[in-house]
């Protein structure tokens, strides 16, 4: 059992749970306003990374030590970007239609990111190695038997300074209050004088930009990256922003934590069977908690 | 196909005039294209597509219960397709033993398919039973979980093959029997959905609460309705294995349910004609899009390679939402697809 | 009302029609057909040859390569003149990995197109998925790299030019229990991927029945990119080796991943691990690794020399194990239709069963199971570079 419940499984956990966190934040975001489920927000998260590879290819071509904050903000920029249009274009025209014909064209935005990046020669759909050094050099350090990668430590530190940002925008700020607002109740927030669509376009960009930040962090600590990137963490974060509760932004870190613990320690448990493990205390927490861990209750509408 | 002439106010016949023409429909539909194939007329490229396309039409209208019919939101579909294709091809392949060039005892080939369906429905009994009292997104989840956990499950177990998968399974679902089948489940699940059984899934889509209040036992009619999906699911499964003569747990992941579900909302949900146009439509499309691509690239000058396909189909798929919200049918049936007694009732829509 | 029932009756209408369509298709290109097999003196016409990877979708980065593999060696044989004097063209079909795109794409290649032979698909399942249409229609097919080894037995029309599974694991078990002198190895690979589950089984099967001992047999499922887990478990039971035999876009990640845990023994892989991409996911960490593979790219053989140099001239980056594959599987099949001197598919089967050719991944000829008999070569890495250690013989 000891290589079951150890420090570094621990520390591997709050890794993985660090980028899910990053990614199911945008998901519960969106998802708290205009109550759709982003498919397409993966693919945000692979255009950061892109973006990312990018900025320091070319610097690296110009021969400068790229700068890590400057290609951080150009991978947010370019997630919020795609975000954004995607809403404008896609999502925006079917506002006041069935929820869940926006789920469709969000399936078709996912899958047009995917196959377009993965079609254009200039990006293509083989996998890229990420020039994680070019940006910040490994370094370990050890605490007991447990090794810790400043990776991991940029990972955790940056999600959580973000994370942060985030809550003081949505908690303390007028446009976060105007978001909560439209979250509550999209008609008396407009009869307030919020302006909806604007909110909306927000909500997107940050969503998106926070996925750029986490395909950049991804693309650091895992130096891969391909156009199809953004399907499985895509897939995971929008569990974690359900178990969690979706629409809460603590539930979605929440979330995101418990379910890299659960993938860690199932995998550590039985590899095999791991991926099966973590769905079941999924489907567990879900059977006895039917709103997720910090979902609101909604009232019946009878 | 096509029913247009109907007689208004009559009084409920001897024999369902639009059930004899839904199966004449077939009968002919059928004939054409055995005939054909029979006098080596017609492309056998073609005629795998509409196979493969008509078990489509099952899983698409199964899944179109669940999530157009009763309004739950299921994206486990292809899990319980897997059920259903592992269980009969287990049977015809591992454990009878049939030969591989399909010419083998048909009736245990039947017998396959049914119990894949039947063991696909009893996992959709033991999921929906804890699962159904969660609501949309959150029973999405649930649902996908499950999907998984059905795949990750298969994949683990030697005697099935795990990763490699079940090959040289015998190729039994002829266009015949694929067509028999998918014209029993469309039948099935419209008389479904105009049973009491269907009227009590409209009630619990529409309002939940309320249905419950009237005295509708939601909980049992919602087991029910995916227990039915989870059925006809295995069947097509079941019947996809014995077409493609290979199965493995890839096949049947989160993606391939995604895939259905689009052909469920482009198709129009609660709309079992929606579902039957979109499956055909979207399969066709797809593979229409290969030979598109092929001329594209012999007109024009520059290369488009087939990996351009599934972008044109993506932006194909946005569009289509974008123009037509509801769904290429809404909630709209072909006339023939409604049974005669409906037809006052018909203005609310399905 | 009345929109409903126009609607309805167009959509009907349209679909008759398509279906219809079909037919008329199915006619023309049947009439085509027969034209062409009439008139045998349609000489100016090219020899259609279908090839089928996956472009698109996860798998498409192993589809790119083979795919231009396949181009390439097309390229230098109409730069010859062609195949039995007419030029060849490659109609190329995506399967996404999926077996039943696959059947699809298969089944339009050979009913559609007509072609006289296939080439493909990549991954074990689809080609298991094609290979009963293509046995069916009496079309032979070769595939470049489907390991498995259960797609020859689907007839006498299937080939393959790679490796199958149980030799990449018997041999890698082999030298790390001989050459390496390892005594305990610890085994992660793709759950998901048959490639990589059967080169671990066998693995373990020859490394135990040679005496050593299996520490840890971890798998993950596919599209991780955080190994630490199972390392972490690996790592724990103190192995001499371990054997990760996956494709290098995930050895280059367990590799790191492993060296950061602190591993710092030898990790050893099978020919996915052959791509100018590992050392750029990997970095140092693939030092004092090995891998099993077809060939060595510093080997002297001037045929390996030229395809490297010409395939890096016109791609722009080194070939990998999948290019070197799709190219010696067009290759052999082109060949096999000039040695039988006819585009009839039973002829070209039986070419195919007597081949003798020699290609940049071997020495090939097929044994009774129309599996090529080829000896394994095990390269070193060290500092960024593919080192020859020794050639081990089926």
């Amino acid at each position: 059992m000891g290589s079951i419940f150890n420090l570094q499984q621990i520390i591997n956990g709050i890794q993985i749970g660090s980028i899910y966190a990053l990614i199911s934040i945008g998901y519960t975001l969106v998802y708290g306003i205009i109550q759709l489920i982003n498919f397409a927000h993966g693919d945000f998260y692979m255009v950061g990374a892109y973006a990312a590879y990018f900025a320091v290819m070319f610097s690296a071509a110009r021969k400068e030590h790229p700068n890590v904050l400057i290609v951080l903000l150009i991978s947010m920029t370019a997630g919020a970007i795609v975000a954004f249009l995607s809403n404008r274009i896609a999502y925006r025209p079917l506002r006041y239609k069935p929820r869940l014909s926006a789920l469709i064209t969000a399936i078709g935005v996912s899958m047009f990111l995917e196959y377009t990046s993965s079609a254009i020669p200039a990006i293509g759909p083989s996998y890229r190695a990420f020039p994680q050094s070019a940006l910040i050099p490994e370094h370990t350090y050890k605490i007991g038997h447990a090794i810790l990668s400043n990776y991991q430590i940029v990972n955790v530190s940056v999600a959580v300074v973000l994370m942060v940002v985030l809550t003081y925008i949505v908690q303390y700020t007028r446009i976060g209050m105007a978001m909560r607002a439209s979250a509550q109740d999209k008609d008396a927030a407009r009869l307030m004088g919020i302006d909806i669509e604007y909110i909306i376009d927000f909500t997107f960009i940050i969503g998106g930009a926070l996925a750029g930040a986490a395909g950049l962090l991804t693309g650091i600590t895992y130096p891969r990256i391909n156009p199809y990137m953004g399907i499985i963490p895509g897939l995971k974060a929008f569990i974690a922003a359900v178990l969690g509760g979706i629409g809460s932004v603590p539930g979605a870190m929440l979330g995101s934590y418990i379910l890299g613990f659960s993938e860690v320690f199932g995998m550590a448990i039985n590899s095999i069977l791991g991926e099966g493990i973590a769905y079941a205390i999924l489907i567990l927490v879900l059977i006895f908690l039917p709103q997720g861990l910090l979902g609101k209750k909604t009232g019946e509408k009878v | 196909m096509k029913g247009k002439e109907t007689v208004q106010n009559k009084k409920i016949p001897l024999f369902k005039k639009r059930d004899f023409q839904l199966l004449v429909g077939t009968v002919i539909f059928w004939a054409i294209f055995y005939t054909l194939t029979k006098f080596g007329m017609m492309n056998l490229y073609w005629m795998h597509i509409i196979n493969v396309s008509l078990i489509y039409v099952i899983l698409t209208t199964s899944l179109n219960l669940i999530n157009g019919f009763s309004g739950q939101f299921s994206i486990g579909h292809m899990g319980f397709a897997a059920v259903g294709a592992y269980t009969s091809a287990t049977l015809t392949t591992i454990v009878w033993n049939l030969p591989s060039h399909g010419v083998g005892p048909f009736s245990l080939f039947i017998l396959s398919v049914i119990l894949g369906g039947i063991a696909a429905a009893f996992i959709g009994f033991l999921i929906g039973l804890p699962t159904l009292r969660l609501r949309g997104d959150y029973l999405a989840i649930v649902t996908l979980a499950f999907g998984e956990i059905i795949r990750v499950t298969i994949n683990s177990i030697k005697f099935v093959g795990g990763p490699r998968g079940i090959p040289g399974i015998p190729r039994f679902s002829s266009f015949t029997v694929i067509v028999i089948f998918t014209f029993l489940s469309v039948i099935v699940l419209r008389n479904i959905i105009y049973s009491s059984i269907g009227r009590a899934l409209l009630s619990i889509r529409e309002d939940e609460v309320a249905s419950e209040l009237v005295g509708v036992h939601t909980t049992y009619y919602k087991v029910l309705g995916f227990t039915v999906g989870a059925f006809f699911a295995g069947i097509g499964g079941a019947l996809l294995a014995h077409l493609i003569q290979y199965i493995n747990p890839l096949q049947f992941g989160f993606m391939a349910t995604i895939y259905v579900l689009i052909m469920v909302y482009i198709g129009g949900v609660g709309s079992l004609s929606g579902s039957i146009v979109a499956a055909i439509g979207i399969t066709f499309l797809s593979e229409g899009l290969r030979l598109g691509l092929d001329k594209l690239d012999q007109v024009t000058p520059f290369h488009v390679g087939p990996e351009w396909r599934m972008v044109i189909f993506s932006v194909l798929l946005v569009a289509t939402m974008l123009y037509k919200t509801n769904g290429l049918m809404g909630d709209m049936e072909f006339k023939v697809l409604i049974p005669e007694e409906e037809d006052e009732n018909a203005k609310h829509g399905a | 009302m009345k929109r409903r029932k126009t609607f309805a009756v167009l959509v009907s209408l349209l679909l008759v029609v398509a279906l219809f369509g079909t037919v008329l298709t199915g006619c023309s290109s049947k009439t085509a057909n027969n034209n062409g097999g009439s008139a045998q003196k349609t000489e100016s016409k090219p020899i259609l040859i279908g090839g089928v990877a996956p472009v698109t979708g996860p798998a498409a980065t192993y589809g790119k390569s083979t795919k231009q593999g396949y181009e390439m060696a097309l390229e230098e044989w109409n730069a010859k003149g062609g195949v039995l004097g007419r030029k060849v063209k490659l109609v190329f079909e995506d399967d996404k990995a999926d077996p039943t795109e696959a059947a699809n794409a298969f089944s339009k290649l050979i009913n559609d197109n007509h072609v006289v032979a296939i080439v493909g698909s990549v991954t074990s399942s689809c080609s298991l998925a094609g290979a009963p249409i293509a046995q069916r229609a009496g079309v032979p097919m070769i595939t470049p790299t489907s390991t498995n080894p259960k797609v020859t037995q689907v007839g006498d029309y299937i080939f393959r030019a790679c490796f199958i599974d149980p030799f990449q694991g018997t041999v890698a078990a082999k030298f790390v229990f001989n050459n390496l002198k390892a005594r305990k190895a610890g085994v992660i690979y793709d759950i998901g991927q048959d490639y990589n589950t059967g080169l671990a089984e066998f693995f373990k099967k020859e490394f135990e029945s040679l005496g050593g001992k299996i520490v840890a047999y971890e798998g993950y499922p596919d599209g991780t990119t955080d190994f630490n887990t199972q390392l972490t478990k690996i790592i724990d039971a103190k192995p001499d080796v371990i054997y990760s035999p996956n494709y290098y876009n995930d050895d280059g990640l367990i590799a790191k991943q492993a060296r950061t845990l602190g591993f710092t023994g030898p990790i050893v892989g099978g020919d996915g691990w052959d791509s100018p991409d590992l050392f750029k996911i990997g970095g140092d960490a693939v030092n004092n690794c090995y891998f099993t593979n077809h060939f060595s790219k510093d080997s002297k053989d001037p045929k390996v020399q030229a395809f490297v140099k010409k395939y890096t001239e016109k791609y722009g980056e080194a070939p990998d194990a999948l290019a070197a594959l799709g190219y010696d599987a067009m290759n052999i099949m082109l060949t096999a239709i000039q040695n039988a001197g006819s585009t009839d598919g039973a002829k070209i089967k039986d070419a195919l069963k007597n081949i003798d050719y020699q290609g940049v991944t071997g020495h090939i000829k097929f044994d009774k199971d129309r599996n090529p008999v080829k000896s394994a070569v095990i390269i070193k890495i060290e500092n960024g570079k593919q080192t020859y250690v020794t050639t081990i013989n089926p």
